[in-house]
């Protein structure tokens, strides 16, 4: 047997290991999270502190009917719930989760997918994202859930756009779409959330708007649309865009501190040269600032009220494109001269 | 092992292909579209290009065929209706032409000898290299590039532009002008 | 087993000749376009073939160009059909003849 094949599995195993755990734990957080700053208590009693509450949930989801509307297009009504969590959990593949470690007198980096495209792939692949959603709100055959999907696919192209700029400007001082380079140069340099506040501020809201959480949710928008894009699914489909959209954040969140956040990696902090206790120890300090991200996600959902449609427009194209345009320029600009 | 990745992705392209053809709901074909693209992107990666591969999930299926998706659901289009006669005509010469087309293409490609190519050279899969004939060699087709972008941006949003409110309202006037001088 | 050159050009020619069946046969503008896309793929498949044949970048640039063209044909092409549908209320080409004799 290959040692590389057996490398690659292992990363992949811990990853996907990784993934799997983030919808049963989001929805504890989601629940006690929002539950906290409406000052009530939340799910309190399945376990201490209602943390069995994701359990029960799962179980709900087993054992309700799965319905197919009568009208729905059934082979892409089918085919939807799978697609979205493809594109959630392949994404993850580039994002490096620690520093390198060796294995039988060869090192090895902690990316399942060290591939000279590197971030580029996280973006190609979450692109294809938009699809599932598209074919759920189509194939639902329900005006609510065909808006939601019109106004998606409309989203999530308008605020790509914005976040894959915003990303070129961190690769071009970099000089490489590996993110484990991303990660060297901010720890030689300093984080590049300082380096590039632009750039970060646009990544940051591109990104709440590429996972459709609040303030930015219109295409599930529940005051207006029931459910939208979802309306119609219930028991596990329903279950599978719940993961998917909590996978995708995990992913996103992971990209964005491993671009802005300095990844693995803590200032004045040195995990190289400890071994496995080096590479536990960046995974991690990268998993606490994913924790941290999401958390976010969960307090800016009870902060901010939705965004009007042409609002969302009109933030994605007048100031979130020409922000992020700007900064690019003024990143090569910097780049050229020397200072970055 | 490339042989196998070959022949699936091949044979999924071909396929969704016909789909994308044949299917007489455009939302069916244009999620056609999407596998014959991603299985494109598959060949090109196999063929040594990485970054166009990806580049063509990027760009083809994360945005343009997207946007066909948008368009075909705002403006609600729904199957084919053949109320208009002359199609079957138009099919068989179409056929005839493709038929003939691809056994052109086929007998010409036999009467070579399979060349078998050459393995990856790593000079071939890296971006640098790629990069320096693009911003070298083919610079000012880059440049014109962007410049048709640049155009096409600006005529797609003149073209799709709704008339504004005090633009309809001064033609409105206009023509009321127009009545009221006419009227005596 | 490495796949041979004229394999993929085949394939190329396939594609070809089924994008250009249904650009000719379709009648709803936008399928048309999307079977222009799958010639312009087989197109691409072609280009990206030969350069892995000549180990030459050139023909990675030139799809790298016939992506960028087919995006702006997109966009035009698209506003125009919202333009022609706000107009007539189809894009059913057959039904588009105002200017045709």
């Amino acid at each position: 047997m290959n040692v590389d094949v057996v490398v690659t599995v292992a990363k992949i195993a811990v990853v996907l290991g990784l993934l799997l755990q983030v919808a049963p734990i989001m929805v504890w957080v989601e629940r006690r999270g929002s539950a906290m700053m409406q000052d009530r208590p939340g799910p309190n009693r399945l376990g201490p502190f209602g943390l069995f509450q994701a359990l029960a949930d799962a179980v709900k989801f087993l054992f309700k009917e799965d319905v197919t509307p009568a009208a729905a297009d059934k082979p892409l009504y089918l085919m939807a719930p799978a697609l979205a969590l493809l594109p959630a959990f392949t994404t993850s593949v580039v994002i490096p989760w620690g520093p390198n470690f060796t294995w039988d007198g060869k090192e090895y980096a902690f990316t399942v997918s060290n591939a000279d495209t590197g971030v580029l792939l996280f973006l190609a692949l979450a692109s294809l994202g938009v699809y599932s959603l598209v074919m759920a709100g189509y194939a639902s055959n329900n005006k609510f859930s065909l808006l939601g999907s019109i106004r998606a696919s409309a989203q999530l192209i308008s605020y790509e756009l914005a976040m894959t700029v915003a990303v070129l400007a961190v690769i071009i001082p970099v000089g490489s779409f590996h993110l484990t380079d991303v990660v060297a140069y901010q720890r030689t340099n300093t984080w590049n959330c300082l380096l590039q506040p632009f750039g970060f501020l646009v990544f940051c809201i591109a990104a709440f708007a590429e996972t459709n959480r609040l303030p930015f949710d219109l295409p599930e928008a529940e005051s207006e649309l029931v459910a939208g894009f979802h309306t119609e699914y219930s028991a596990m489909r329903f279950a599978a865009f719940f993961q998917a959209e909590y996978t995708s954040m995990a992913a996103l969140s992971a990209l964005g501190c491993t671009l802005f956040l300095g990844g693995w990696s803590l200032p004045w902090l040195n995990y190289e040269g400890m071994g496995w206790l080096g590479v536990a120890l960046g995974l991690g300090t990268l998993l606490a600032k994913v924790g941290v991200c999401m958390f976010v996600f969960v307090w800016v959902r009870w902060t901010f009220p939705r965004f009007r449609y042409d609002q969302l427009m009109r933030l994605g194209w007048k100031f979130l494109l020409p922000v992020a345009l700007l900064n690019l320029i003024a990143v090569s600009a910097m780049t050229l001269a020397g200072w970055l | 092992m490339e042989l196998l990745v070959f022949l699936i992705f091949a044979f999924l392209a071909v396929a969704a292909a016909l789909v994308v053809v044949a299917h007489k709901n455009p939302v069916y074909s244009t999620m056609a579209l999407v596998f014959t693209l991603f299985s494109v992107a598959v060949l090109f990666i196999l063929l040594g290009a990485p970054f166009i591969g990806v580049l063509q999930v990027l760009i083809y299926t994360g945005a343009i065929v997207v946007l066909f998706l948008f368009v075909i659901m705002l403006l609600n289009i729904g199957r084919e209706d053949s109320q208009i006669a002359g199609h079957k005509a138009q099919l068989f010469f179409a056929l005839l032409g493709a038929v003939s087309f691809g056994s052109l293409v086929i007998l010409a490609l036999s009467s070579l000898r399979p060349k078998v190519l050459a393995p990856l050279t790593p000079e071939l899969v890296s971006l640098k290299a790629l990069a320096s004939t693009l911003f070298n060699e083919f610079l000012l087709p880059f440049e014109i590039i962007g410049l048709l972008l640049t155009v096409a941006v600006i005529g797609a949003t003149v073209a799709a532009r709704r008339p504004t409110a005090e633009e309809s309202a001064a033609t409105a006037a206009e023509r009321s002008i127009e009545t009221k001088e006419a009227r005596p | 087993m490495t796949v041979p050159l004229s394999w993929y050009l085949i394939l190329g020619a396939v594609l070809f000749a089924i994008g250009a069946v249904g650009a000719l046969t379709r009648r709803n503008g936008i399928s048309i376009f999307l079977s222009i896309e799958v010639m312009l793929n087989a197109a691409n498949l072609t280009l990206i073939a030969y350069a892995r044949q000549w180990e030459s970048h050139a023909g990675q640039v030139v799809v790298f160009f016939v992506m960028a063209v087919a995006a702006a044909e997109a966009a035009v092409g698209l506003a125009l059909f919202i333009a022609v549908f706000r107009q007539r209320h189809t894009i059913d080409l057959n039904r588009i003849n105002l200017l045709r004799w």
